[in-house]
């Protein structure tokens, strides 16, 4: 990674100490895991007791479980004793002006065009009166609330709407569905709740950018999006400025529900700390997506920008249960200097006339690894089943690797699956070739990236997009020439 | 506006061009020409600075600049142009897209400020009608999937976009049949302006029917060996190459 974000790493670790230096003792529990600890978690956060059962169990199970390892990465084992599993949402020092901020971390906001408001907002400065963004959300909240659409915490969500959460929580990813999953059961801190109710159509992006309580949530989120019959949203995860987490291990779950003709469109922008260059530090990235389509004619679409985290491990899919109901995912992942992914999609075909699509674009630079790892089942009673795959594959440099692995399990023969697949390198002809019309070389990369990852920045939100194109060049730069 | 003196580069070991000596004017056009492996296209890549080439001694000054010293880019950024020979894809970028960032980053080194999409937009069309390309064409991936010809097309399409002082034509013929070859020179002399400079590098007369350059210098093994007016290109037709190595006293094969 460039020697930017190693100096952000510098920052986060300097504000990391500077955090726990106001912390209040018995605001976080000691390291390591055990019933008490998922005691304590829930006690902190005031639970009913049929959702400290339900971590409980959890958390048994996860003591039964062993840490997967078929992925196509390597990295030390994670102690999980050493972890500390709660700790308060970290008080920031908090700054007068932007004049106060790293000038690096400036620099960085500048070059992705971040708004002055949301700078002041990321990276702590206090937000005076007119542009009070808690405000924003609340003047948001309000108006959702009018239609019915409940967006807020998990905790809120488990304190407001328990008949909720005990129906929904847990019904796509179960307790048990892997070792990551049963751990983030047992001890997640936060995350985001959403549900639409019949016939609504969100008339907005939902994202954690408005929801300011989402913020330093924590390792272990989890999220549940509803939509019931009838209904559509789109959801933002993540934020495209630098995400200065010291946390050694993030284990989310996320889950959605799409019942008869509803519509679900989650878009992620992931750029956790990496690790520096020689691979030391930054995040492992373990996380459990799933949607189920349980409605006929419903849709769940995922679109992925993944340009961070030093490990990645990460299948965000889709359940195709209802009649003609369909799954996508769209991918661009990016990996550079000693950043591994292994990341793609399952879709499960069940109902009748259920398509699917799958493009994936993996970018690797530097010594980086980026695999792309696929499920396409067909049911027996899957009739009329398609899919169709696209993996395309882009090297920078001859150090850098890419692979695919993509499974097909076909038990329908009615069903038509498609993959297609293909590897480039970024040519030093094409980069001669932009040189001679006044284009840099970081220009250049740029420019020849977006084009390559072009069809899946194009699901994203328009005002996304911009970001995350600009996050590709940042992530890529200096891997070049 | 261009001056070589003594020039000489080479490719991993070897040694291509020998000691070129070169002037250009303003709004002057110079053909080079020359048999295959002459050094030609050396020639036209060590300008733009490709960097596969070792400028082994002499020098270039452009525009009162020294040429070796600038970045492939600034290059660009000061007005020198070449005109690939083999144009090069790339996926998903599309053509409007390209030449828009291109003219906005020779803006950016003059100092001056992205030029507005109205503008944009204005500056296209008067340019589309002048080198005869469509629209359609521009929409698309940046030479992906077009045909020698519009891809030549493209290329001089840039050149009236980008507006530079000196273009470099290398083997912008090549590939092209006569209806092509007619629109591209028709596309380039309309850029002729009496202060645009040409550097026209063929293989054969017949572009040269079309742009008629004020100077014809023939390349042979890495040198100039010879230079004259535009009927120079009309005995080389006539006679072929053979006849400069006789002058050169070199035995010619049967």
């Amino acid at each position: 990674m460039s020697e930017m974000l190693t100096t952000l790493e510098q920052t986060a670790l300097s504000e990391y100490k500077y955090g726990w230096v106001t912390n209040i003792e018995a605001d976080e529990a000691p390291p390591g895991l055990s019933e008490d600890i998922v005691r304590f978690i829930s006690a902190k956060k005031n639970e009913p007791e049929w959702m400290l059962e339900w971590r409980l169990k959890a958390f048994r199970q996860w003591q039964k479980m062993e840490v997967p390892r078929w992925s196509n990465v390597s990295y030390p084992d994670v102690d999980f004793q050493a972890i500390k599993y709660y700790s308060a949402p970290k008080q920031k020092k908090v700054l007068n002006s932007l004049d106060e901020v790293d000038p690096e971390l400036r620099a960085t906001f500048e070059k992705l065009g971040i708004s002055l408001d949301e700078q002041k907002r990321l990276s702590g400065v206090a937000v005076d009166a007119v542009i009070d963004s808690v405000s924003v959300a609340t003047t948001f909240k309000t108006q959702l609330a009018e239609m019915g659409i409940i967006f807020c915490s998990m905790s809120e969500a488990i304190q407001e709407h328990p008949e909720l959460i005990k129906k929904w929580l847990g019904s796509v990813v179960p307790v048990t569905d892997n070792f990551y999953s049963a751990l983030n059961s047992a001890v997640f801190s936060d995350g985001s709740f959403c549900y639409i109710p019949k016939g609504v159509k969100c008339p907005m992006e939902l994202s954690t950018y408005f929801r300011i309580n989402a913020a330093g949530t924590g390792q272990f989120e989890r999220t549940l999006i509803v939509a019931e019959e009838g209904s559509y949203v789109s959801y933002l995860e993540g934020c495209t400025a630098p995400q200065r987490d010291e946390n050694q291990l993030h284990a989310a779950v996320v889950e959605i529900v799409a019942l008869d003709n509803a519509e679900v469109k989650y878009s992620t922008v992931q750029n956790w700390y990496p690790g520096d260059k020689e691979g030391k530090g930054g995040i492992y990235n373990f996380v459990t997506k799933r949607g189920i389509c349980s409605g006929i004619n419903s849709k769940i679409s995922w679109t992925q920008v993944e340009t961070g985290s030093a490990v990645t491990w990460k299948y965000p899919s889709v359940i195709l249960k209802g009649d003609n109901s369909v799954g996508e995912f769209y991918s661009v992942a990016v990996t550079n200097n000693h950043q591994q992914a292994d990341t793609g999609t399952k879709m499960i075909h069940l109902g009748k006339n259920t398509k699917s699509r799958i493009v994936s674009k993996g970018i690797s630079a530097g010594f980086s690894h980026n695999s792309y790892r696929g499920l396409v089942k067909v049911a027996p009673n899957a009739v009329n089943a398609r899919n169709f795959s696209q993996c395309d594959s882009l090297l920078l440099g001859d150090k850098c690797g890419a692979h695919t692995f993509p499974y097909i399990e076909v038990k329908n023969n009615t069903a038509q699956v498609e993959h297609e697949a293909t590897t480039s390198k970024i040519g030093e002809d094409q980069i001669f070739y932009c040189n001679q019309r006044g284009l840099d070389t970081e220009t250049a990369v740029a420019l020849i990236i977006n084009g390559f990852a072009k069809e899946v920045m194009n699901q994203l939100p328009m005002e996304f997009a911009v970001e995350a194109q600009k996050l590709l060049a940042i992530s890529l730069e200096g891997s070049v020439g | 506006m261009l001056s070589i003196k003594n020039l000489q580069a080479r490719i991993e070991e070897k040694e291509i061009l020998k000691g070129i000596n070169l002037d250009i004017k303003p709004g002057e056009v110079h053909a080079i020409m020359g048999p295959n492996g002459s050094g030609k296209s050396t020639l036209a890549s060590v300008l733009a600075g490709r960097s596969d080439y070792e400028v082994t001694g002499g020098e270039v000054e452009f525009n009162g600049k020294d040429l070796l010293e600038l970045s492939p880019e600034d290059r660009s950024r000061e007005g020198l142009f070449l005109a690939f020979q083999y144009p090069i894809e790339i996926p998903g970028v599309s053509t409007t897209n390209f030449i828009k960032t291109a003219v906005n980053e020779v803006r950016k080194y003059k100092g001056q400020d992205p030029m507005d999409a109205v503008e944009f937009l204005k500056k296209m069309k008067e340019k589309m009608k002048l080198v005869e390309i469509d629209q359609s064409l521009l929409t698309r991936s940046l030479n992906e999937g077009f045909s020698g010809g519009e891809k030549k097309r493209n290329e001089i399409f840039q050149m009236a976009m980008l507006e530079p002082s000196l273009a470099i034509l290398d083997e912008t013929d090549s590939g092209l049949d006569i209806d092509a070859l007619r629109i591209v020179a028709e596309g380039v002399n309309k850029l002729r302006d009496g202060n645009r400079s040409f550097l026209v590098i063929t293989h054969y007369q017949r572009l040269l029917d079309y742009i008629v350059p004020d100077y014809v210098h023939v390349l042979y093994k890495g040198k100039i060996v010879k230079s004259g007016g535009k009927e120079l290109a009309l005995e080389l037709e006539e006679k072929g190459y053979d006849f400069i190595k006789e002058e050169l006293g070199e035995s010619v094969e049967a």
